[in-house]
């Protein structure tokens, strides 16, 4: 019986160990914001807009993402793309990807922000594992490779 | 003479195609929503997504290749229903 105690605690030791002391030491609802993760936003803006309105209110939300404490680590414009099917029965669309490091909570404060936009036709975010991250930075060294040549 | 019948070239029947997961085998360790080309190899021509008796990608790929697909047709890359994608 004895034994079988001394195990379990050593095993709890173990386990405060391997959290960082730092974190242990603040409560809880700050340690809330000390987490960052990385995200992903892919959104499809109404063709309607001209494309500089389109890059007007891309800079709009990149500000708000910046506003609500959040790290822009690379954002992107795909232009005006077909659609793969009509939505709210327009065939095209400005496609924009964000990549931002965040906490919990500001994701949810963002997605508000473009549900309530109505030239915004479509958007997710995706959190981003490891092996995301570090595809992203592969895929953004190979675009900048071939944007380079292009504008030469 | 006999009554078999005789073929230019002997028939293989029994040969099969060892299948491969392709993400095992490249290395592949995450799979791009955002890239059509490329999912467009693991659906069909109406767009629906491939069996893994088919393609031969193994279990935990073939779940990350649903959810590729999955978000690549909520953001309009790829069709819910399409026909003669190839």
């Amino acid at each position: 019986m004895y034994a079988e105690g001394q195990r379990k605690s050593f095993g709890f030791i173990y386990v405060v160990r391997s959290i960082k002391f730092k974190y242990l030491c603040t409560p809880i609802n700050k340690l809330k914001n000390t987490f960052m993760t990385s995200y992903e936003t892919v959104f499809i803006l109404t063709p309607v807009l001209s494309e500089d309105q389109a890059k007007e209110a891309v800079k709009k939300y990149e500000s708000e993402i910046k506003s609500f404490g959040a790290k822009i680590k690379h954002s992107e414009s795909w232009g005006l793309k077909k659609l793969a099917y009509p939505i709210q029965k327009k065939s095209t669309g400005f496609y924009f990807l964000f990549e931002f490091e965040a906490t919990n909570t500001t994701v949810a404060d963002f997605e508000v922000l473009l549900k309530r936009d109505e030239r915004i036709l479509r958007f997710l975010t995706v959190k981003m594992n490891e092996d995301h991250i570090e595809y992203a930075e592969s895929r953004r060294k190979k675009n900048s490779g071939k944007a380079a040549p292009a504008e030469a | 003479m006999s009554n078999d019948i005789r073929y230019l070239t002997p028939i293989n029947i029994d040969i099969k195609k060892e299948k491969y997961c392709r993400f095992k085998k490249s290395g592949i360790k995450f799979i791009d929503y955002k890239d059509p080309d490329f999912l467009l190899k693991l659906l069909n021509e109406q767009g629906k997504i491939l069996p893994r008796r088919i393609t031969g990608t193994s279990a935990k790929y073939q779940s990350r290749v649903n959810k590729a697909i999955k978000r690549a047709r909520h953001l309009a890359i790829l069709p819910y229903v399409g026909d003669m994608l190839k």
